[in-house]
């Protein structure tokens, strides 16, 4: 699905990225773990499109599809979805008119017609049940006051109803309480199916304890400098990073 | 002939119209000898810095309409608040049309300004405050003042509130090549009596129009005054707005200027505040794009203890715009506990586009709280990314971003229809169709 080669990028000419390789297929959940300032976000952001960054070297390709210059919508609709650590505020704006915005403009870009209202309501019941959303919350302005909790699970929410085939979540998992954790990870294990993917972007193990991962990769000075299953993580939980420092340094 | 020479020869010929034996004739008669010495002001003056009226007096306006204009509503409905029921207060050409209006003396007086100045019966109300709060030596006030003959009245008396909102439309035609008008509007709303006003100035001809307005409005204790201007004309038309505001103990008086559109506007407001525990409110939302020209100058005048002002202004401009935004705060020894805030938030879209914005407060209490600020900025790329993310084209998601940026002045807009009418020319104005009524 999802093919990254020789991927270097930077950003007010320093160099961030420095020739990342990996493929995510279709049903898989990949974790990039990495100590900060190790490009994780950057890699994320990079997938989604973000104009601020120069891809200097490599490619990035969507089933097959080179997406060098899709813009970040063109990425969206194509089925990137890209959850953010910081979501922004939109005063204003409830979360229920932004979806169906985003619903609509992808729809638009597709060549199909607007979501008829009646859809669109049931499709935001269910949603909003799956992540245990309260139904007022929707008709707040989007992320305005919302605490660390409600704008991580937003963000999962307008996953779901977008049905990305790719989703990265960008440490989604920080400024969770347990059982905000596991309302989201529960979230994202309904949405999982063989037909789409997910890359979890974290610092910690706790999160990968509720979503599983196929793979993990840790990533270093804008590389990945190992690559392994799901008990590298358990691994890196105990020892940290230094001991990979050491061992790449080597 | 300039304009100047020209109003002031054209004086004689108003005053075969008007009574000049009636006490009004004196104060236009002290009005037209102030502005004759200073003329119009140039951009050697400090409050006329970034707003020059020179191009406006090589236009030959005329001063009087010639012939009397009829519009069709169906032609105009579109510039009333026609969702909801209204009293309107409507002139074509400076001159009423009693045919596209709802004017009312149930209880209260909605009518106007002509009738006021003339009929016996209104006389001991137009003595106590007709040019009292109105500047005598600011020359465009002075000016209206002179050839003050026709607008808006309103005399809400005490304990009472209409039924409705009120609409003052002012409608230039085009029958005439080139037009001023001056239009002068007397607000009284008694104690504990309460009143919503929605004023706009339409011109419907791509001649050139110059709009010369004095609103003088009174606000006696606890009156509640909710003052909507809204500012979307063509762009031959050009207002400068004076409005004077006199509050007295506990009154609330909040004005809301919505700026759209216009090749030069000029919103002079000026609240006085006499007596205690008032508030002043002043909202704004600008966005503008081709040459177009705002300048807002506030002053709000803090005589005496215990009271606040609010001033928020949010501007978005493009293409080659330019914007003024001038907030002078006076607070005067006696006022102390005074509480103002004063804010004033800009976007620019384009490179072309310019803002001066400055605070200008006079403090001579000690005992104050007084804040302002001022951003200049451009949209936030993190924000924008993030929408686009999400699906939603550049375009859109930076109309949804600016509308969310002007978004807390809507929400003090207390007539539901008419946050939606403004919500829509915000979209149209920003050139998107997002979906939703915002």
């Amino acid at each position: 699905m999802l093919k990254i080669e020789n991927l270097h990028a930077s950003v007010e000419d320093k160099e961030i990225l420095r020739g990342i390789n990996l493929e995510v297929k279709a049903g898989e959940v990949h974790a990039i773990m990495g100590p900060n300032g190790s490009g994780k976000s950057t890699l994320a952001s990079v997938i989604a499109g973000k104009e601020e960054f120069e891809v200097t070297e490599g490619s990035v390709s969507l089933e097959g599809e080179d997406l060098e210059d899709a813009s970040p919508e063109e990425r969206a609709h194509k089925g990137v979805f890209l959850s953010f650590q910081y979501p922004v505020e939109i005063p204003g704006v409830s979360v229920t008119n932004f979806m169906k915005t985003a619903i609509n403009e992808s729809r638009k870009a597709k060549g199909l017609e607007d979501m008829p209202a009646k859809d669109m309501l049931k499709l935001i019941r269910e949603k909003s049940e799956l992540l245990e959303i309260d139904r007022k919350f929707l008709s707040r302005s989007l992320n305005q006051g919302f605490s660390g909790g409600e704008k991580k699970r937003n963000e999962i929410f307008q996953m779901a109803m977008l049905e990305p085939k790719l989703a990265i979540l960008d440490e989604t998992d920080s400024g969770l309480d347990i059982d905000a954790l596991r309302i989201v990870a529960n979230g994202v294990n309904k949405l999982k199916s063989k037909d789409n993917a997910v890359i979890v972007i974290t610092h910690y193990q706790r999160l990968l304890d509720y979503i599983v991962p196929d793979f993990v990769h840790v990533l270093h000075n804008g590389k990945i400098v190992k690559s392994g299953g799901k008990e590298l993580a358990l691994e890196l939980e105990e020892k940290g990073y230094d001991w990979l420092k050491q061992e790449t340094a080597v | 002939m300039d304009l100047k020479d020209k109003l002031i020869s054209s004086f004689m010929a108003f005053e075969n119209n008007v009574d000049v034996e009636h006490s009004v004739h004196d104060v236009r008669t002290e009005a037209i000898k102030n502005f004759e010495l200073k003329g119009f002001p140039s951009k050697k003056e400090e409050a006329w810095k970034y707003t020059s009226l020179n191009s406006l007096q090589k236009i030959d306006f005329s001063i009087f309409p010639r012939e009397e204009n009829t519009l069709e509503y169906k032609d105009v409905k579109k510039y009333f608040l026609h969702e909801i029921d209204s009293y309107k207060i409507v002139f074509v050409d400076g001159i009423y049309s009693s045919y596209l209006s709802e004017t009312t003396h149930d209880g209260v007086d909605i009518c106007l300004m002509s009738a006021a100045l003339t009929k016996p019966m209104y006389k001991p109300v137009i003595d106590v405050y007709f040019n009292k709060v109105a500047s005598k030596d600011e020359s465009l006030t002075t000016l209206n003042t002179a050839f003050s003959r026709e607008g808006a009245y309103i005399y809400i008396p005490k304990n009472k509130m209409p039924k409705k909102p009120i609409e003052i439309i002012h409608f230039a035609t085009g029958n005439e090549a080139s037009l001023l008008l001056q239009p002068r509007n007397l607000v009284i709303v008694e104690e504990n009596a309460e009143v919503q006003i929605i004023e706009r100035h339409q011109s419907l001809t791509s001649n050139e129009i110059l709009t010369n307005a004095v609103t003088e409005i009174f606000a006696a204790k606890s009156a509640i005054v909710d003052y909507y201007k809204i500012q979307n004309d063509a762009a031959t038309a050009s207002l400068i707005d004076n409005t004077y505001i006199d509050q007295k103990d506990k009154s609330l008086v909040k004005i809301h200027t919505f700026s759209f559109g216009g090749k030069l506007t000029r919103n002079n407001l000026n609240f006085y505040q006499n007596g205690e525990y008032i508030d002043s409110t002043m909202k704004g939302v600008t966005i503008l794009g081709d040459k177009q020209h705002v300048d807002h100058h506030t002053l709000v005048h803090h005589i005496e203890p215990n009271c606040e002002s609010h001033q928020d202004y949010k501007g978005i401009y493009g293409d080659g715009s330019t914007g003024v935004f001038n907030g002078k705060i006076i607070v005067e020894k006696l006022a102390q506990k005074t509480n103002a805030f004063q804010q004033n938030n800009n976007i620019l879209v384009s490179d072309k586009a310019t803002i001066n914005t400055k605070p200008q407060l006079e403090i001579f209490a000690d005992d104050v709280k007084c804040s302002h600020g001022c951003t200049i900025g451009q949209l936030d790329e993190d924000a924008l990314f993030y929408l686009q993310s999400r699906g939603i084209p550049k375009k859109e998601a930076r109309a949804l971003l600016m509308y969310a940026f002007a978004n807390n002045v809507l929400e003090s807009v207390r007539i539901p229809e008419l946050k939606t009418r403004i919500n829509k020319l915000i979209a149209k104005k920003l050139g998107v169709n997002l979906g939703f009524d915002l």
